[in-house]
């Protein structure tokens, strides 16, 4: 920090404007430093030296700007500030706060406008942590005190990673503002040094932990498709690849709005801006279902979006990480979402482009896997310094041109996530949502959840979930032959097949994210859901058996029920989905008796 | 960022130096040596021997030299003799109340024969990005007539939906009936429109300008035209340029806007043209790598804005070469657009008029602007209902082609009825028949009311109970 301010006055000159690109000569210029070009200001990151030049790429449009324009070396990577004010916020791809800018400058984002990413006025009130004393010796993760940041969400103020030494003096409890010390240390050599309720931290650099921990517990997002059939732990790396309109964003923000994680970062990423505005707009309206608070007070946007300038695009999501990993070291489970993921890697590769690098597949430079790969380490459950748990779950969308899934970013992102949601056109055509594609899609983490399902819930889940995906795949295979030869050919029994796997289909993999009552599901609700269908499915199976013809069963009203009821009954009213299934349990026990009459009947004559 | 300047032509042309130390030219591009201190993006004016003016943008700067785009392409440039005069402004247009009911190109300036427009309001068409935080989610239900769009793919103020379309399909006619009818349902205020038209044919041009003659809307029109022989580059500014006009009609005069933008794979072709005059790394098809961030930059310009009246509301027509829908101009304007009305070539073979094939069309901005208070109660669930019943109908549909129609079970007859109603009745319009969206649910029910309930799973009880046409009642 001291360093950076005594580099911060270094200055040169731009030689070269390409765009984003942007040489310049700054003596003493260092990779990855930012700057500031020309009159307005346009903030920059130093990518590579070349001879004295040093080539900048911009966060703003580079219009207007000239070869002779003044330059100003900051001395210091891009970073974010990190501190309490943060939750609720929308913040640019380089954190600037949206917000505050629209007060400032309008509709329109004004070039240059440099505005602190958290709020200097605001006081927030401050509990020292009552275990410490001065004297006492701390360092990197030391609970210092906390701060309600909002209703729902404790910050806690941890002593920034790097730092060590004997605390000289704490703040009593109070209202502080940023700029206020709340504590004094002294380090190794005796030096002293002050600490706030903020610091800086490098984008570009993980956060340091303890260490690193296997996942255990479900994410559970209340999307049946995904708890039930996919699961993904709680610090694990998931993507969703998909055509345009295939429910990438859609899924995303069910996992926004209802996964259990403590906070969730969305980042947009060269996406809609009314995408963000939905959010904005929707989640300070609704309840979380594990708080019953509003969702915002959990929820952080980052927002890059498709129109603004495309390199802010690649720094937006080191930006979220950075701040995900934030809240991660306090202890809470972190839900980061980007949106999408390929745009990142086209701003890499329109960076790389316009530098000249080499492209080895459609355009993208080299790097692509390590970079993606080296993003997606960033997830992860964790010990933190302090001794707790916390973990950042990263699950990125993908937009792959054409749809195809053999494209170079959803190639390389298969090869690295463990929970991959594949959407399919065919499915979001039929307007199958979400449109999971149980063939496509796979999850490393079936058996893991698999202890928690059986735990908490039932310990029939694994062996239903199975049943239901072999129901699938027979489906699939039976679907063959009648488009082959007409459903004449099939069996009773294997038309009664088709008909189990439509119940699966609609009555629980199918889910409007738009239905009041669907648009969550608890896991409860989810197994009675599946466990019900498996049921009509096996009990008619053995109405089949006995020589019921399937016609009868295909006939049943609680057929239609099946499918409805998933958006009848909340996840609160279990009692009544079991009343369905005593209905169902009478409904074919009729069948059997009618039927068994019938057979009598016949044996007799 | 808007700012005027004084039109004072005198003194620039006195104050601004010219060059003669072109050294290339090339597709379009002319670099110019020994020119210091020249803004990117500047605009340009370059003279040839012949003493003809052409219109240019810096495109790179550098202390060396500078890069220019040339809008009316660089053949027929002797480098010895041509003056290049950088105008230390960027690419604007002049704004007045009077753009309404001209012609111009795509810098702004007439083609109708009249004077240009004089304003002291001069914009740069190159816009700059909205913040998300000052934008207001679109709700707000528009009718377009039509029922496979109103009905099942509802279009809202300040949504970006595009037409995908194929050479020979009639999506101009689709636009023209869709920029007629086009309204709110509670109130009376028409649309002014922005017609951007890039690369298009003269026909197509005229067939546009004698139906806004027709229906009486000429005055409320600002018509941005580049035709086919016109010089491509100059397609690069006309969307930003009509965009710039539609957003002074939005956020200055307070009107909604409904900007159609004809042929978007036009201009995509001529920013291709360019990009490999540049030398850019090409990512698919020899499209530039950035053409998603090039579009969007567009597209986003659409939209509703906190506290301003009026609102931008986005028609691109996209021709999908060889009809394929992956291909990167429809996909990457489908990544960015808020969904999409796919017109269908066999459904025009059939003679199905506006052949809008909805199980690809979309609209993500549906959800808000339909229901109780928008459009009706039922809305919603209808809609999804016709779409599931419709999936299962090309399903039999495939099915009978294969077996036969005569094997198909009692159940998928029905199902097979169902779509050749849907396509005859529900898909198939007039091109001047203006269905309100109530008659397009009423239609929607007629439909329905053949199949048992227990197949209607998307609906519920209070709907049947509402609207099911009571001697179609099973
Ligand atoms: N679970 C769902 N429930 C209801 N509707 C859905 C669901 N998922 C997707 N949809 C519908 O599909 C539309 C498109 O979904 P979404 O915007 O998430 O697509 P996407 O994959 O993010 O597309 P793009 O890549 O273009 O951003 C939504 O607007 C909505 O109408
Ligand atoms: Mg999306």
């Amino acid at each position: 920090m001291d360093d950076a301010v005594k580099d911060a006055n270094r200055t040169g000159r731009v030689r070269d404007i390409n765009g984003p690109i942007v040489t310049i000569e700054l003596p003493g210029a260092r990779s990855g430093e930012q700057v500031k070009l020309g009159e307005l200001g346009l903030l920059g990151e130093v990518i590579s030296l070349r001879g004295g030049d040093a080539i900048v790429q911009t966060y703003e449009s580079t219009d207007g700007l000239r070869p002779g324009e003044p330059v100003r070396g900051l001395g210091r990577p891009l970073s974010v500030e990190l501190g309490p004010g943060l939750l609720g916020g929308i913040f640019d791809g380089v954190q600037r706060p949206l917000e505050a800018i629209a007060l400032a400058s309008g509709d329109h984002i004004r070039r240059g406008i440099d505005l602190n990413a958290l709020d200097r006025a605001r006081e927030w009130r401050f509990t020292p942590n009552p275990a410490l004393e001065p004297g006492a010796r701390i360092g990197g993760g030391t609970l210092l005190g906390t701060v309600p940041e909002t209703a729902t969400i404790e910050h806690r103020v941890l002593v920034p990673p790097g730092i060590e030494g004997e605390l000289e003096e704490i703040a009593p409890a109070g209202d502080y503002d940023l700029e206020a010390t709340i504590a004094r240390v002294r380090d190794a050599h005796g030096a002293s040094r002050r600490l706030g309720l903020y610091h800086r931290w490098p984008v570009r650099q993980p956060r340091p932990y303890r260490r690193r921990d296997d996942g255990v517990a479900p994410l559970i997002t209340g999307q049946r498709v995904i708890d039930t059939f996919f699961p993904q732990l709680k610090g694990s790396k998931g993507a969703v690849p998909g055509p345009f309109g295939a429910g990438k964003t859609v899924v995303q923000q069910q996992i926004a709005r209802w996964s259990n994680a403590d906070i969730v970062i969305y980042v947009g990423c060269g996406e809609r801006g009314n995408e963000l505005v939905d959010v904005l707009e929707t989640f300070p309206q609704l309840d979380d279902p594990y708080t019953g608070r509003k969702l915002m007070e959990r929820t952080l946007l980052v927002a890059n979006t498709s129109n603004m300038p495309v390199v802010a695009r690649e720094a937006s999501v080191y930006v979220g990480l950075t701040m995900a990993e934030y809240y991660r070291d306090m202890g809470y489970d972190v839900v980061m979402l980007a949106d999408s993921t390929s745009r990142w890697a086209e701003a890499l590769r329109e960076v790389s482009g316009r530098l000249g690098q080499m492209p080895v597949e459609e355009g993208y430079p080299a790097y692509l896997a390590s970079r993606l790969a080296a993003l997606y380490e960033r997830a992860g459950r964790v010990e933190t310094f302090a001794g707790a748990s916390g973990s950042v779950t990263l699950i990125g969308a993908v937009s792959p041109p054409g749809g195809d899934f053999s494209e170079p970013v959803t190639s390389h992102t298969k090869d690295i996530v463990e929970t991959f949601w594949a959407l399919s056109k065919e499915l979001a055509d039929a307007r199958h949502y979400p449109s999971i594609d149980w063939v496509g899609s796979f999850s490393g983490h079936v058996h893991t959840a698999a202890e928690w399902w059986h735990q908490e819930i039932d310990p029939n889940w694994e062996q239903r979930r199975t049943a239901a995906l072999a129901l699938l795949a027979r489906d699939a295979e039976l679907s063959r032959i009648v488009n082959l030869v007409g459903p004449e050919a099939l069996s009773d029994p294997q038309r009664w097949e088709l008909e189990g796997a439509a119940l699966i289909k609609e009555g629980v993999l199918q889910q409007s994210a738009l239905d009041d009552i669907d648009t969550f599901c608890s896991p409860a609700k989810q197994f009675a859901l599946l466990d019900l269908a498996i049921e009509i499915y096996r009990s008619g199976e053995s109405l089949i058996r006995l020589g019921v013809p399937v016609s009868e069963l295909q006939n049943l009203p609680l057929l239609a029920k099946m499918r409805r009821i998933k958006s009848l009954y909340s996840s609160e009213e279990l009692d009544r989905i079991q009343g369905f299934r005593d209905e169902v349990e009478e409904a074919m026990e009729g069948v059997r008796i009618e039927y068994s009459k019938l057979d009598r009947g016949a044996g007799v004559e | 960022m808007y700012g005027s300047i004084e039109p004072n032509e005198d003194h620039c042309i006195m104050s601004i130096k010219e060059y003669r130390t072109a050294i290339e030219a090339r597709g379009g591009l002319l670099v110019v040596r020994d020119t210091p201190g020249v803004a990117f993006g500047d605009r340009v004016r370059i003279e040839n021997h012949a003493g003809q003016i052409r219109n240019g943008q810096v495109i790179r700067a550098a202390d060396e030299e500078v890069l220019i785009l040339v809008f009316e392409g660089t053949d027929d440039l002797d480098l010895e003799n041509t003056w290049v005069r950088f105008l230390d402004e960027p690419v604007e247009i002049a704004l007045s109340p009077e753009i309404l009911g001209r012609e111009l190109n795509g810098l702004g300036e007439p083609r109708d024969g009249r004077p240009p427009v004089l304003s002291g309001l001069r914009r740069p068409v190159g816009g700059s990005a909205i913040n998300p935080a000052a934008r207001t989610y679109p709700r707000e239900f528009i009718q377009t007539g039509v029922s496979t769009i109103d009905g099942l793919n509802s279009l809202v103020r300040g949504q970006k939906l595009p037409i995908f379309s194929g050479s020979g399909l009639p999506h101009n006619r689709l636009a023209a009936q869709i920029v007629r009818q086009a309204r709110l349902v509670d109130e009376n205020s028409s649309f002014s429109i922005v017609f951007a038209a890039m690369g298009v044919s003269y026909a197509d041009a005229k067939f546009f300008r004698d139906e806004f003659a027709n229906s009486g809307v000429l005055r409320n029109v600002v018509m941005f035209v580049n035709l086919a022989d016109d010089p491509p580059v100059e397609r690069l500014t006309l969307p930003r340029a009509a965009l710039t006009a539609a957003e002074y009609l939005a956020y200055d005069l307070d009107r909604h806007v409904l900007v159609v933008l004809t042929d978007m794979t036009n201009y995509a072709e001529a920013l291709r043209e360019v990009a490999t005059a540049k030398g850019d790394v090409p990512a698919r098809k020899g499209y530039p790598g950035y053409l998603y961030s090039d579009l969007a930059e567009l597209y986003e310009r659409c939209g509703r804005i906190h506290d301003r009246r009026g609102s931008i509301t986005m028609m691109p027509v996209v021709s999908m070469p060889s009809d394929d829908i992956t291909h990167p101009i429809p996909d990457l304007t489908g990544y960015i657009t808020e969904g999409q009305i796919v017109l269908s070539r066999e459904l025009h073979n059939r003679g199905i008029y506006p052949p809008v094939h909805i199980s690809p069309s979309l609209s993500r901005l549906m959800k808000d602007g339909i229901g109780k208070d928008d459009t009706r109660e039922d809305h919603p669930r209808v809609a999804a209902q016709l779409y599931s019943l419709y999936a299962r109908a090309q399903e039999t549909r495939n099915l009978a082609s294969i077996i036969g129609a005569d094997e198909l079970s009692e159940r998928d007859r029905r199902f097979l009825e169902f779509a050749d109603a849907f396509d005859s009745r529900f898909v198939t319009q007039g091109e001047d028949e203006e269905r309100s969206v109530i008659e397009t649910l009423e239609l929607a029910w007629a439909l329905m009311a053949h199949f048992p309930r227990d197949q209607l799973t998307r609906l519920q009880e209070t709907d049947f109970a509402r609207h099911l046409p009571h001697d179609d009642r099973p």
